[in-house]
């Protein structure tokens, strides 16, 4: 079958797809986009965290035909949402640009400096990375926290970040992290 | 010329953070190939056997699907010296779970159905999986992991025990625990004749280079493994694991490259575990609290293809005076899957078998569990006689105490109470050994006034590219960003692996010898690099090949406080704090992070982590994440760090010690220290789960 859904604000389409095959795999392998990470491929582990019409699902869980339409934000999207989030004009992509649109999700850097969300940046400053693969599900899944609850307890933090495991860091910079990028937002609000 | 300031000891950012946090980091199975297919494996379903037929006629009907290897048609490995890499060489099967056949497709999916219908028949033959303490067959190895011999003896333990006036007796025990990094094991494989290209997850690919080179008989010079971004790996990943083998096997088989990820349900099987342990400790002292006599039995568990020994009695062998002590291991040699290195293997389950006991001495001497510690402090290493390079594990204890407010607590136990809570609190200490191991490493001067250094490290999330950076920015006197340092590719100059905590003092050591030279040349040239750049190759071979007459370890001391619901009987961690001493911390940032991600990792083991060996169907009952409790986030508390810097001459020209694993070495018995505090009830099996406290409440 064919699936057209937009990702990262581009609308994508895939076609041959099995109609079992995950959204994750469809990112991954049909889309060129392996920041979101298959890690235990039963929605443990919020490795594959993506947004899906904004609700952070595991990719891994949600099957591709499911997507037929709606728009899914990953990791390699976060800066520019972030920055569409901070009041410019939201006319969306034209098709031909998204025609001409190239994930580069290889080799050199994604973004240039000053292109982070402010996830991202905070995650960098506050040393929540360790060795990565759990990232792009925490930052997807923490910047969708700071998107609906500004100002979060830790105990917010915790109940939303706890889909998403992490082995190396044990969270406490992650926690920091998702407090600094909150206390940043104040800042600018 | 002015001098810059140190960058070694800053809390440098992680250098390869952005490409982390934006999804460019490329990990094993994140790099595309044209015309890459798919592996998926199958899997024993009988702990012991022979494989006597495989039909694969009906997986094969799919024409998406391209093989399916078993031992009958895949190209045959050479022997390549490790049972871990030797895979489908045999119809004989050694346990539940071992990869007996692969599925190769052009879609995962389509793998992964082909693999669920092959049909595996086997002569079943009777298996044995369960260890117990006086169990028959146990016997003594010649020597435990790490090179450690089995047994050691002083004085004469059994009189010293018996005269003692406070003696304390009791068994410990540890389930398997399984390292269960966040990346799966993973390669990307492909030929160009005789040459290959493996995309590696692993923490050392100049030993999967190696013997991805001696498996299938071609020249290293043709191995190609790159390895630049690891996702974890605690042990499970520290010499070639069979991933590797399977997807170069069947890149060969099938013409194409393969992708191989283990399906998560199928890592704890075939990539190592850190073997159960049944240790009895007893302790002999006087009224005073002075250990007199000590012994450390430990019961564990290998399997029919390796031997691997968990060294869990060794670290009592040096942590505190005990003229009279006994110090063994046996094990049983089963029809499981192999275990390896998990996390500090030996010092982890050890120290908690033996802190816990010192809890239980200090409790019978009616002793504040710090004041003990202080007083068995050993003057000299008590099992080689030779001295400490450094210790500061007393000025741990003596500054966790204070940071914690330890002395302030009331040290009955099962009197602090908030409501349904009991309230408790735990100390235990930390060690772990350092290693280093040779290296090689070159670094290059341009006209441009940039510098590169390269090395084979493997970065699996310690920040190893980070702090080598800053070693060799401070070696060439030079500002951290003209510096760049190349690691995680097996034709860069060998390093060791990333285990043991030995990575930063084993890759950093040649990296500050190429750079001082590197730097003195430059000098020499009239602090002008020429056309053409100047080039310095160094290794350690010498100077991290030999022995030293310093006992070398880093100490630590662990704090914890719980609370134990008396309805629920669930334990929750309210607060932890490490204390470390590790020579010189080079970089605050990533080291931090480290010790917290070990004492987290001591949590889960303490409370949320466990396994079983199912003695019917002979494999772990506890194969996913669903069911192997990994700590989430809102399992942590607030965990607290600091460190006590360490001036030592006898490591490394950075003066630092290890710090990947302390963390995890103490953090469970402070905790079930504490759940005794709180409770006033010994919890002697990990983890401690709800059901024991409410039947022992």
């Amino acid at each position: 079958m064919r699936v057209t859904f937009t990702v990262n604000g581009r609308e994508q389409e895939a076609d041959d797809v099995w109609e079992g095959e995950s959204l994750l795999y469809v990112l991954r392998e049909r889309m060129g986009l392996p920041g979101s990470k298959n890690a235990c491929e039963q929605g443990e582990c919020g490795s594959c965290t993506v947004r899906l019409d904004d609700v952070p699902v595991c990719s891994c869980l949600v099957a591709a035909g499911q997507v037929q339409g709606r728009e899914v934000v990953t990791v390699e999207g976060l800066a520019d949402q972030a920055r569409e989030r901070g009041g410019r004009a939201t006319d969306g992509t034209t098709l031909d640009q998204a025609k001409g649109w190239q994930a580069k999700p290889h080799g050199a850097q994604a973004a240039q400096p000053g292109q982070l969300a402010p996830i991202q940046q905070a995650f960098i400053d506050a040393g929540a990375v360790q060795c990565g693969f759990c990232t792009p599900g925490l930052l997807v899944a923490a910047d969708e926290l700071l998107e609906r609850n500004s100002s979060p307890t830790d105990a917010d933090i915790r109940e939303a970040l706890s889909g998403n495991l992490c082995r190396c860091t044990g969270y406490e910079k992650i926690l920091d992290a998702v407090r600094l990028a909150a206390a940043r937002q104040d800042e600018v609000v | 010329m002015t001098t810059l300031p140190r960058v070694t000891g800053e809390a440098v950012a992680r250098i390869e953070a952005r490409d982390k946090v934006t999804g460019a980091a490329s990990y094993a199975a994140d790099h595309p190939l044209d015309g890459l297919t798919h592996a998926w494996p199958v899997t024993a379903t009988v702990a012991r056997g022979d494989i006597t037929a495989v039909d694969d006629s009906e997986a094969l009907r799919d024409p998406a699907v391209l093989a399916v290897l078993t031992h009958a048609n895949a190209p045959r490995l050479a022997d390549a010296g490790d049972p871990m890499v030797a895979v489908l060489r045999s119809p004989h099967v050694a346990h539940h779970g071992q990869i007996v056949a692969l599925a190769v497709a052009e879609t995962l999916e389509a793998a992964r159905a082909a693999a669920g219908a092959v049909r595996v028949t086997y002569d079943e033959q009777p298996h044995d999986v369960v260890l117990t303490a006086d169990r028959p067959g146990l016997y003594t190895p010649d020597e435990v992991n790490a090179g450690h011999p089995a047994d050691r003896r002083r004085g004469d333990f059994d009189a010293a025990y018996a005269a003692s006036e406070i003696t304390v007796d009791a068994v410990y025990e540890v389930t398997p625990l399984h390292n269960h990094p966040m990346e799966p094991h993973a390669a990307t494989a492909v030929w160009d004749g005789d040459a290959l290209t493996v995309f590696d997850s692993n923490q050392g690919s100049t030993v999967v280079r190696s013997t991805l080179a001696a498996l299938f008989e071609v020249d290293e010079a043709d191995v190609r493994v790159v390895s630049e971004h690891v996702g974890g790996g605690f042990g499970s990943k520290g010499t070639p694991r069979p991933h590797v083998a399977l997807a170069a096997l069947a890149a060969k088989a099938v013409g194409r490259p393969v992708r191989l990820a283990l399906p998560r349900n199928r890592i704890a099987a075939v990539t190592g575990h850190r073997a159960p342990t049944i240790q009895r400790v007893r302790l002999g002292a006087d009224a005073d609290g002075h250990i007199d006599a000590l012994a450390h039995e430990t019961v564990t568990q290998t399997s029919t293809l390796t031997e691997f020994v968990e060294q869990a009695s060794v670290s009592s062998r040096m942590m505190y005076a005990s003229p009279h002590s006994l110090t063994t291991h046996r094990v049983a040699r089963l029809d499981v899957p192999s275990p390896s290195w998990m996390r500090a293997p030996g010092e982890c389950p050890g120290m908690f078998a033996l802190e816990s006991a010192m809890d239980e001495l200090a409790s019978a001497c009616g002793l504040d569990p710090v004041e003990l510690r202080i007083r068995n402090e050993p003057p000299v290493e008590p099992d080689s006689g030779r001295p400490f390079s450094s210790r500061h594990l007393v000025d741990c204890l003596r500054e966790g105490a204070r940071r914690f407010g330890w002395h302030d607590r009331d040290p009955r136990p099962a009197v602090g109470r908030d409501g349904p809570l009991l309230i408790g609190s735990g100390v235990a200490a930390s060690t772990y050994p350092v290693w280093v191991f040779p290296s090689h490493a070159e670094a290059y001067a341009g006209s441009d006034g940039r510098y590169e250094v390269r090395v084979n490290a493997t970065d699996i999330g310690t920040g190893a590219r980070t702090v080598l950076t800053q070693i060799a920015a401070d070696a060439l006197g030079v500002p951290l960003d003209l510096v760049r340092v190349s690691i995680g590719r097996g034709d860069l100059p060998a390093g060791s692996v990333a285990g043991g905590s030995s990575g930063t003092a084993s890759w950093g050591w040649p990296v500050h010898k190429a750079c001082t030279d590197l730097r003195q040349r430059v000098s020499d040239a009239g602090g002008h690099v020429p056309d053409g750049g100047l080039f310095v190759r160094a290794d350690t071979e010498q100077e991290a090949g030999g022995g030293t007459e310093y006992s070398r370890h880093a100490f630590g001391a662990q704090f914890a406080e719980v609370q134990v619901d008396t309805v629920t009987g669930e334990v929750r961690v309210r607060r932890m704090l490490g204390v470390f001493a590790a020579g010189h911390i080079l970089n605050p940032r990533t080291a931090r992070s480290q010790f917290i991600g070990g004492m987290t990792m001591g949590l889960g083991m303490a409370l949320t982590e466990g396994s079983f060996l199912d003695p019917e169907f002979g494999d772990f009952t506890e194969r996913d994440l669903a069911s192997y409790h990994v700590a989430a986030c809102a399992d942590v508390p607030e965990i607290d760090v600091h460190w006590i810097d360490e001036d030592d001459p006898h490591l490394n020209p950075m003066g630092s010690k290890g710090i990947g694993e302390i963390g995890i070495v103490g953090a469970a018995a402070a905790l079930a220290n504490a759940v005794h505090h709180a409770t006033g009830m010994r919890v002697r099996r990990l983890p401690i789960h709800p059901d024991t406290i409410l039947l022992g409440l």
